[in-house]
Formats: structure tokens, sequence, C-alpha cells
């Protein structure tokens, strides 16, 4: 439990020694990036099954800040880290191509410490603030490559992600004007004895729309498909793999369920706008002839399983939009790096160029190949198992037209990924890549890694109970527990 | 000539030390009165960036280096980090004040607030190097059209490409 703030101290620690002292000792970053990862991740699967406060410099709630441990931080955690260290060791060889190491690391690290903040925090001004630094990091990573495309991507990027932070720390200060508090816990019991009004209300509204662009929502995700494709292949992966989910889903779902607490009408908002993402994204991606652009629309289109799940607000549609939310983080990441050790060793993303290159690079193709069928939801791959408990949900709940736009999302997700694997890994060899080498081993580890992610998960993480060894591992339920609890997250929090 | 004109020069010389000194009151007196790390590391790199203003970018970089200066602004941050976590040791919680906690100063005296001062020259050296460092890009880097393309260079000491 006292390990709570060391989730953020460690990487912000390493973001600040990197700089000092790389100068001198060109190995530097790469070794402490990838300690501090490790280190983090070691440390996210240590507090799986534990909850706790942590109240900052020992100052009680109203006055001071808490950090709230609980199942839905765990599985955010667990995701976060994982993905962030499969990041690091793909960065090591990929990185290479890029000037500076040290710069990349640092905000890398800030990213990180923001991102594992966001899901900590239990004070919302806090919370925006380690957004903002996880946002702003992630605005320069997108700029990284310093080419005419990716500096204008990132200022998309920014401008827009500004206006999501605008309207969060606006709805921040409606909430405070008519609570008079910033703790989460005692905002929802406030809620609960007071009853909604109308500034609360546009505060909803607020975060909504603020929440709903950082997570690229539907009509807020036109920055999404330039900046996940301009950056580096392992900012791609941390982008499109947490930080959306961290600093939109995981936000969104903990304000409306956790303190305001939802009902009929947030719900069906949720849904709309979870459908809608699913089948507009998928529906941009088809015609898209860029790889990692064409994967970026996919994260829009799987976000939308992930809110329709969440949306449904019965346990099981909860479970499914968890259970889609990390296996997506898993299958996603590995696309980008697979995309990005395309580029790396033919030099270009465009689908129509590329052809054959399955035997000459067996790795990528064939962890792409289980990515692949991931995300198109194949049994046995993780994928297969969200997606169809979320379709369960849907018929469940009785709202069969998400049920059927669902499995419609799904046959276009497959029909899109069918092409890809055509025209890049199948298909006759094109003359020119007779002399393409596969990606170095530090490359291929991480994705061979994210890919056996992939296979075990589906496997694993679904029948298992209450019962046995395995249940040290089961991060998903205690996660579903807290959203199904709602607003009895202010009692749990201020009685501890 | 470098810099602007000799009146300018002349007043910047006398006036930028009294600006520098301001800012270390306000850094080290942060915790009585209105003021800060962060007000304070504003007002001392106002001295610098009066420098650059007046005298030209050499000038403020003799003294400051950009190395230095970035030394300075993750030193800065690691300090503050460190004073948070030696609560951990010292006091048990995470930013803990463990100075105060073990050996309360007196009311209204300099070191009345434990690690809040130290907390503020940390905040101070961080925000001043940084802001200095923002400064010293925005007028080192140009950015340039050529055809249709923007290009960044960096000009040399007299602003020249």
């Amino acid at each position: 439990m006292n390990m709570i703030p060391l989730f953020v101290a460690v990487p912000l620690a390493g973001a600040f020694i990197i700089p000092m002292l790389s100068r001198k000792f060109k190995w530097f970053p790469d070794v402490l990036g990838n300690l501090v990862t490790l280190a983090l991740v070691i440390m996210s699967f240590a507090v799986i099954g534990k909850s706790g406060v942590y109240s900052m410099g020992a100052w009680k709630a109203p006055i001071g800040i808490v950090m709230v441990l609980d199942g839905l931080s765990v599985l955010l955690l667990v995701s976060i880290n994982v993905i962030a260290f499969a990041s690091t060791l793909y960065s090591i060889k990929y990185m290479e191509q890029y000037t500076s190491k040290l710069r990349y690391y640092s905000l890398f690290l800030l990213m990180l410490a923001g991102m594992n903040g966001v899901v900590l925090s239990g004070d919302m001004f806090n919370l925006f603030v380690f957004l903002e630094i996880a946002s702003v990091a992630s605005y320069a990573l997108v700029g990284f490559g310093c080419e005419h495309e990716e500096l204008e991507a990132s200022f998309k990027y920014l401008v827009l992600g500004t206006v999501a932070s605008t309207f969060i720390l606006l709805g921040i200060g409606m909430t405070y004007g008519s609570i008079g508090s910033l703790n989460m816990a005692q905002i929802s019991e406030q809620i609960s004895q007071n009853g909604m009004n109308n500034a609360l209300l546009f505060a909803i509204a607020l975060f909504i729309m603020g929440f709903g662009l950082k997570a690229a929502l539907v009509p807020f995700h036109a920055w999404l498909p330039d900046a996940h494709p301009s950056a580096p292949a392992p900012i791609s992966s941390m982008l499109s793999g947490v930080l959306i989910k961290a600093l939109g889903i995981y936000t969104l779902v903990r304000f409306l369920f956790n303190v305001v607490g939802v009902d009929e009408r947030l719900l069906m908002i949720l849904m709309v706008l979870g459908a809608l993402s699913m089948v507009i994204g998928v529906m941009l991606a088809f015609g898209q002839w860029d790889f990692k652009r064409l994967l970026a629309y996919h994260s829009i289109s799987q976000v939308g399983y992930i809110i329709l799940g969440i949306g449904l607000g019965t346990p099981l549609g909860i479970l499914g939009g968890l259970f889609h939310l990390i296996n997506h983080s898993a299958f996603k990441s590995l696309l980008f790096l697979n995309a990005g050790a395309v580029e790396y060793s033919t030099g270009t993303r465009d689908l129509q160029e590329l052809g054959g290159i399955r035997e000459k690079m067996p790795v990528t193709a064939n962890t792409s190949l289980v990515a692949s069928m991931s995300i198109a939801g194949i049994p046995p791959f993780n994928g297969f198992w969200s997606k169809l408990i979320i379709i369960i949900a849907c018929v469940q709940a009785g709202r069969p037209v998400f049920a059927a736009l669902a499995v419609f999302a799904s046959i276009l997700t497959l029909a899109s990924f069918l092409k890809v694997q055509k025209y890049v890994f199948f298909e006759k060899l094109k003359e020119k890549w007779n002399d393409l080498r596969e990606v170095p081993a530090l490359m291929s580890l991480p994705m061979v890694l994210l890919a056996l992610l992939c296979i075990v998960m589906g496997v694993l993480l679904l029948p298992i109970g209450n019962t046995g060894v395995l249940e040290n591992i089961n991060i998903l339920e205690p996660a579903v527990k807290v959203i199904m609890d709602g607003t009895d997250y202010a009692s749990k929090i201020l009685g501890m | 000539m470098v810099g602007m004109t000799l009146i300018v020069k002349t007043v910047a010389r006398w006036v930028k030390s009294f600006i520098f000194l301001y800012g270390i009151y306000i850094t080290l007196y942060g915790h009585l009165t209105p003021g800060g790390g962060f007000a304070g590391g504003v007002i001392v790199a106002c001295s610098f960036i009066l420098l650059i203003l007046a005298f030209g970018k050499e000038k403020a970089l003799k003294r400051i280096s950009k190395a230095l200066a970035s030394e300075l602004d993750s030193i800065g941050a690691l300090m503050f980090l460190i004073i948070a976590l030696l609560g951990i040791f010292a006091g048990g919680t995470f930013f803990i004040n463990f100075i105060q906690k073990n050996a309360p100063g007196q009311d209204f005296h300099l070191l009345s607030a434990g690690t809040i001062i130290l907390s503020n020259i940390a905040i101070a050296v961080k925000v001043g190097s940084s802001l200095f460092m923002v400064f010293v890009i925005l007028a080192v880097l140009r950015v340039v059209k050529k055809g249709d393309k923007l290009e960044m260079i960096q000009t040399n000491m007299r602003g020249e490409e």
C-alpha cells in the first residue's frame, strides 16, 4: 500500500536523471528507461488484489490530496506498465533512427508518470494535473520526428487536446463551485445527499465532451488518425494502446459511474457514442492505404466497443468492456509495433507498395497475424472472447440493435485486416524487397511477448472464477465490482 | 552593435542584479509572504532575459550555457522529488514535512516551515532555468520558408544563419 506514490515517483525520477547523466554515457537512457519500466511492471503486479487510500504528506482528505488504489486502478496500472515495458524494449533499436534518445526517454517516462497518476488519483484537480503531464508529453512525442507531417499532426493534436483539457478544467471548476470539494469521494457523497443541480449537469456535459475527446469517441475523433500514425512506432503503441484509455475511458467511467452515479440517460449517451465510434471508425478504416493510419482508425472503432460494453451498465457488459480494454491494449500495441517493424525494414507504410514480405520477415508476419486475428475476433484469440461477451451482454440487456451493430463492425474489422495481411505479408514477394531483412532481435522480442499475451489472455482470463491459484491473477472481477458498486465508492474511500 | 542602445544597456546593467536579488528574496520568503518558488524562479529568469534583450544572447549564454540550464532544470526537479521521497524515510509518508515533524521551527522565522523552503528553492531552480531555456530556444531557432517548405535553422551567436 505504501507503494502507491512510487508509481508516480519512480518514472518521474527516471525522467529527470536521464538528461543529467546521458551526456556522458551514451548507453544510459536505454538502460535506465528499461529498468524503470521493468520495475513498474513488477510493482504493478505486486499490487494486484490490493486496495487502499494514501494521503499525500499525511494531510487528510478535504485539505490534502489522496491517491486511491482499487480494482479498476489496478487493471489500468497493469496494462499501462506492461505495454510501456514492451515499448521501451522496442525503442532500444528502433529509436536509433532518431536523433535524441535522452529526450525521448525523458518524455516517455513523464508520459508514463502522468498516466499512472491519472489512474491512481482520488482528487479531481490532481487528476487534471496528471492528465496534462501525460498529454503535454505526448504532444511532444507525436512531433518527435520533426518532419513536416509530424509537426502538423502534433500541432493539431495539441490544439484539440488543449480544447479537451479546457473543457475538463471548466467542468472541474463548475463542480468545485457547486460542491466545494475536489475530492472525488466527497463530491460523490455530496451529490447523493443533495441531488443534482444544473451546474453539475453542465459539468457532466463538459466532462463527456473533454474526456470523450481524449478517448477519441466519434464526434470528437478528428485528431487521432493524424496523431497516432505520425508518432514513432513505440509511441503510437503507447498512445493507442493505453493513453486514450487511461486519459479518456478510465476518467470518463470513474467520473460517471463512481462520482456522479449513472442513470438511464447517461448510459444511453455512452452506448450511442460507443456504437457510433464502433461503426464509423471501422468504416473510415476500411478505405485507408497507410498501414498506421488504418490502425489508428481501428483504435476509434475498438474504443467504441469498450464504451458500448461499459455503457450497457450490466455486470456482463462491464466485464466485456473492461476485458476488451486490456485485450485491445495488447493487440493494438502489437499491431503498431509490427507496423513500425515493417517501416523500419522497408521504409514505407503504404500497403500498395508492400507485398509478400512474409517470407523475409517471419517474426513480424506471424506476430501480426496473431494480432490481426485477435482484433478481428477469431477464436481462440483474446479479442474473440471480449467481443463475444459484449455481444451477449447487448442481447441480454435487451439491446439487439447494438448487438447487431457490434457484429457488423466486427465483420468489417475482419475484412479490413484481411486486406492488411494480403497486401503486406501474403501475396507474391515484390522484386524490390528481395534483400529485405528481419528486424533485430531486440525489436522482435517485445512483439513476441505481446503476441504470447494475446494468446494467453484469451485462454486464461475468461474461465477462472474465484477458485484456486488463478485467483491471484484475477484482475477483471475486482474492476467490474468497482464500477458496479457505483457511488458506494464514496463511503468506501471515506471509510478507509 | 549587438543589443539595444546605450541607455537601455546602462539601465539594464544597474537593474539586473536587483531583479536577481528580488527573485531570491521572493523564493526564500515564499512561506511567509506572498510569492514562492514559482514566482521567484520567474523573476530570476527575468533578470537573464533582460540581459538577452539588452545585450544580445551571447552575454547571457556566457553566464549560463544551454547545457548548464538544462542540467539545472533536471536538478531542480530531482531536488523536489528527493525532498518528497525523504518524507517516506524520515516521516513515514510521501511528501510529509519531515523537518517540521521532527524539529519544529520557531514561528515567523526564516526556517519556520520545515521542508517548504527547500521545496521552494527546488521549484525556483527548476522554473528559472526552464523559463530561461524557453527564451533561449526562441531566440536561437528560426523557422524560415524555403520554397513551399518550412525549415528550422539554428542561428549563431550574432543572430545570423
